[in-house]
């Protein structure tokens, strides 16, 4: 659809680096619902079979001496195991299905978009505020369902002055406000920006006395791209882990 | 407002770069501040991720923790395995040299009874032949001294014949009763 609308002007240095983002109906163009198959829709089914294929396919011989699909399946496993025990402590282990649901989906969404001609699901903030939200809202509720209203004391830094105190507890209130905020603005951004200045390096390679130049800077970026897209899976990953070991442990 | 401003933006940079005003279906500027799509998307996202939640939890997960614990089971067991057969072999060990020890030593105890046993024959076949040679001695002794005897005495004898017969020759009157005295006194002097 973005294609044909920008159809008509084919000569010169045009970009659209934003137009790869756009959801649109996989069938048909009408309008979209709530339930219209997208391109969103497509890629989000295919983020689920590429995470059933490595964790439940590749580890479907149960093998003692893995095989390589079901070694990269027990590395993800031990990693964000090894990462919610070290973060949240034992007790924290018992989440640890939701936080590797997490990572899951955002480590292969990520790496998903990095095919060419696909579509990045978690550059888009519809996806990432969902993440955020329900982060923030299960932890907010977990702190209080734990410690009761002794949650609150996350706010009120006792090992501070008297005097600092009420100044510190609105800081450390605003800041925990903007959690979601920054939780899920960093990782629909970083994609996102990733994903457009490729883009229009690619823009750029249309012209070919710099299109050499283009190649090479889109190979670096996609690098970099690769780089990024497993880091912010890691980084969303720590920081959910770490909101939950605020709200099982709210006395610092 | 953030929207508008942004879509405002969006219009601008696409005025500059030459496209033509959009049409209401595609978002300008940023896709991802067209809220007409956010709906679909959440809708399509929570459908995903409680689809990968219940593989995990159900059957991913179980299954990966159980093959790690399998892993760690017969790794464990495997160094159990081996530390058993080592103390086996150590035993073994310790047995073979303990029984060439015994060997050894009951080796040592054979020669040295053996050797006493040598000895202990030597020393009785010594002091039988010494007692043998003793005894020998002491005959020929007792014979030599027969023979000495016997021999003194019949140098008595032919002392006093001679005695007598150089008497008589020297014109004396040779009586037996006055020279055997006086022989026999000459001769224990």
């Amino acid at each position: 659809m973005a294609t044909e609308a920008h159809g008509g002007e084919e000569g010169g240095l045009v970009f659209h680096p934003m137009d790869q983002f756009i959801v649109q109906p996989l069938f048909g163009d009408g309008a979209i619902n709530m339930f219209t198959v997208t391109n969103a829709t497509l890629w989000l089914a295919l983020t689920v079979l590429a995470v059933i294929a490595l964790m439940v396919l590749g580890t479907g011989k149960r093998a003692i001496v893995p095989s390589r699909t079901q070694s990269i399946g027990e590395l993800a496993y031990g990693f964000v195991y090894k990462m919610v025990e070290d973060v949240t402590g034992k007790d924290g282990v018992k989440y640890f299905p939701y936080i590797m649901t997490l990572f899951m989906f955002i480590v292969f969404a990520n790496f998903l978009a990095l095919i060419p001609m696909s579509f990045s699901t978690t550059s888009h903030f519809a996806v990432t505020v969902v993440l955020a939200l329900a982060v923030f809202l299960t932890v907010t509720v977990l702190g209080f369902i734990k410690n009761g209203a002794s949650f609150l004391g996350l706010f009120w830094v006792s090992s501070a002055p008297l005097a600092l105190r009420p100044v510190l507890a609105i800081i450390e209130i605003i800041s925990y406000f903007v959690r979601p905020v920054s939780h899920s603005i960093r990782l629909a951004g970083n994609i996102m920006a990733g994903h457009a200045v490729i883009k229009v390096f690619a823009g750029f390679a249309a012209i070919a006395v710099i299109s050499p130049v283009s190649i090479l800077a889109i190979t670096a970026m996609y690098g970099l791209e690769v780089l990024v897209a497993f880091i912010q899976a890691y980084v969303f990953t720590i920081l959910t882990c770490v909101y939950l070991k605020d709200a099982l442990h709210p006395h610092h | 407002m953030a929207t508008e401003t942004t879509q405002a933006a969006g219009d601008g940079l696409a005025d500059t770069v030459g496209v033509a005003s959009q049409d209401a279906g595609s978002a300008p500027g940023m896709p991802q501040l067209d809220f007409a799509t956010w709906g679909n998307q959440i809708f399509w996202l929570v459908l995903a991720l409680i689809a990968i939640y219940l593989v995990l939890s159900r059957v991913a997960l179980p299954r990966i923790a159980a093959v790690l614990a399998e892993r760690q089971g017969t790794i464990s067991n495997d160094i159990a395995k081996a530390e058993d057969l080592k103390r086996q072999a150590e035993a073994a060990e310790e047995a073979y040299n303990k029984a060439l020890a015994d060997a050894r030593a009951e080796a040592q105890a054979i020669s040295q009874r053996t050797r006493e046993e040598i000895k202990a024959e030597v020393a009785e076949a010594n002091k039988k032949a010494d007692a043998e040679i003793a005894a020998k001695a002491a005959e020929s002794e007792k014979a030599i001294n027969e023979i000495r005897a016997t021999a003194m005495e019949n140098v008595e004898a032919v002392a006093k014949e001679t005695a007598l017969a150089l008497v008589a020759a020297l014109g004396g009157s040779a009586d037996a009763k006055d020279v055997d005295p006086a022989v026999a006194n000459r001769m224990k002097g």
